[in-house]
């Protein structure tokens, strides 16, 4: 376990999200970068780290050039996607508590709508036999939603419950300026009847909103952070679990596919590292591709008791007004889908008092992805 | 030559009309996916074995291609098998797709490619 708790998230960075940029991924991924810098306080000169994920494109190499940095000691990628984007700020964090870095620069951009959609099928006749996409599953949302089935069906949930959750997204996503969905609050009525995708599963509502844009973090070391005199916004715990078995996009081969091992695994090491439990929890994002995906962390990370989901969203507890707060910038499925990295920076602005859902007295935010997650508090 | 995948030994399989596994020689353990090794003894001594043929549908959805909508949709299951594995299928009979129906493996050809399908067995049959 480490000893983390030593880093500051000091600078947050994003561009607008839009359909279609009309731009290189590499300037979007440098706006966002020279923001971040600008937005800690810093030069370029001051930043000595560079960490993505290994499903970003931008080369550390040309972001390098691009943001015109004078010298880089540390690099990294964590594994896959969206799923794991939290793990980024371990790898910062591990860089600087070793001493290996200063300043760390995470970012994330891509042309995701307009130039390489993943919502896209990705099998055509004559492709390769495979287990999956030969038998039916060629896109992320028939993936996802045959491997949630068996969750919803135990928590006796159906797509109405997920309308209900979509609802409370749009809610928040309604009052966020930079949001896709900023206005446009919706119903249960819209919700269902927004056309079917993935049936018996997935409207179109329930997906998140594929965008193009730029989000990236400075990480900074907290006793540096603190001696400058802005705002500092400490990562108290940050955590990756992989266990075996647990797979992913086709997580169907595990015994149990009710209990989602990797996310309970994460949070119980969370709550370890930072001494907290979730009802310390002022408020939180969780990593939501697709509606189905928050009631299996919500519960996995404790947010309710087990089984208890399905009562939660009804109650509109993730929603304004309620008592769990959850993606006050309405996530994925109603700001942007920035592969969940634009799901952290909220959780950065309710610590510095500038969400636009501002959370009164938010002290505690949990960023919670299904493999990784990371708790910041205020300071 | 390129080495074998270690997934070739299913289609090929399937190409027989034989729906199989990877049994560990080492510790018996069978495991689907395919994998280079056993994940419970580390062996990576193996040999294909014919399985059942027989299964339930654990869960289903309705999946249309997204770029071929106007033909028909598939019923993607995922089917538990008696033998301990889960595979992924696709329902011949989507109309009797509901948790828990008893099913067969039935190797057919869907779209020029020979495919393990499943079909829902009638109770007492
Ligand atoms: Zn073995």
């Amino acid at each position: 376990m480490s000893a983390a708790g030593q880093t500051a998230i000091t600078g947050i960075g994003q561009t607008a999200y839009t359909k279609e940029s009309g731009r290189t991924v590499m300037s979007l991924c440098a706006e966002a970068s020279a923001q971040a810098i600008a937005d800690a306080g810093l030069e370029p000169g001051d930043i000595d780290g560079l960490v993505s994920f290994t499903m970003d494109t931008n080369s550390d190499h040309d972001l390098q050039t691009a943001l015109g940095l004078p010298m880089v000691r540390y690099t990294a990628k964590a594994p896959f996607g969206g799923e794991g984007a939290y793990a980024t700020f371990q790898l910062a964090a591990a860089a600087i508590e070793s001493g290996q870095a200063n300043n760390v620069l995470i970012f994330r951009a891509f042309n995701e709508r307009s130039e390489s959609r993943f919502g896209q099928p990705s099998y055509n006749a004559g492709s390769m036999r495979g287990f999956h996409k030969s038998l039916g599953l060629v896109t992320p949302g028939q993936v996802y939603a045959l491997w949630h089935k068996p969750f919803l069906d135990a928590r006796g949930m159906t797509n109405e419950d997920l309308g209900l959750l979509v609802v409370q997204m749009r809610a928040w996503a309604a009052n966020n300026p930079a949001a896709w969905f900023y206005g446009r609050p919706i119903t249960l009525e819209d919700h269902q009847r927004s056309r079917w995708i993935v049936e018996p599963v997935l409207r179109l509502y329930d997906f998140c909103q594929e965008t193009d844009g730029g989000v990236a973090f400075v990480v900074s070391r907290l006793d540096k952070a603190r001696a400058s005199g802005r705002p500092v916004v400490r990562v108290l715990g940050v955590q990756q679990c992989w266990p075996l078995g647990e797979t992913m996009m086709y997580n169907y081969y595990k015994q149990d596919l009710v209990f989602p091992e990797d996310t309970v695994r994460v949070a119980e090491a969370l709550w370890e590292q930072t001494g907290l439990s979730p009802a310390e929890i002022d408020v939180s994002t969780i990593y939501d591709n697709f509606s189905s995906s928050i009631p299996i962390s919500y519960e996995g990370y404790g947010l309710c008791g087990r089984g208890e989901v399905g009562d939660a969203i009804r109650a509109g507890e993730l929603g304004p007004g309620g008592s769990t707060p959850v993606n006050t910038n309405g996530g994925l499925i109603g700001e942007a889908y920035l592969h969940g990295l634009n799901n952290a920076a909220e959780c950065v602005r309710q610590m510095r008092g500038t969400s636009p859902n501002q959370i009164a007295e938010a002290k505690i935010a949990l960023c919670a992805g299904r493999q990784c997650g990371m708790v910041l508090a205020r300071e | 030559m390129q080495a074998k995948r270690d997934q070739d030994f299913f289609w090929e399989g399937i190409d027989r009309g034989e729906l199989l596994a990877q049994k560990c020689d080492a510790c018996a353990t069978l495991r689907h996916p395919p994998a280079a090794r056993c994940a419970a003894c580390g062996s990576d001594e193996w040999s294909a074995v014919p399985l059942s043929g027989e299964g339930r549908i654990l869960a289903f959805i309705d999946s249309v291609h997204p770029s071929r909508r106007d033909e028909n949709s598939r019923c993607v299951c995922l089917v538990d098998l008696p033998e301990g594995l889960r595979m992924v299928s696709s329902l011949i009979d989507p109309e009797n797709a509901v948790n828990g129906a008893a099913v067969r493996f039935e190797i057919a050809d869907y779209d020029g490619q020979m495919l393990p399908l499943i079909r829902t067995v009638e109770a007492g049959q």
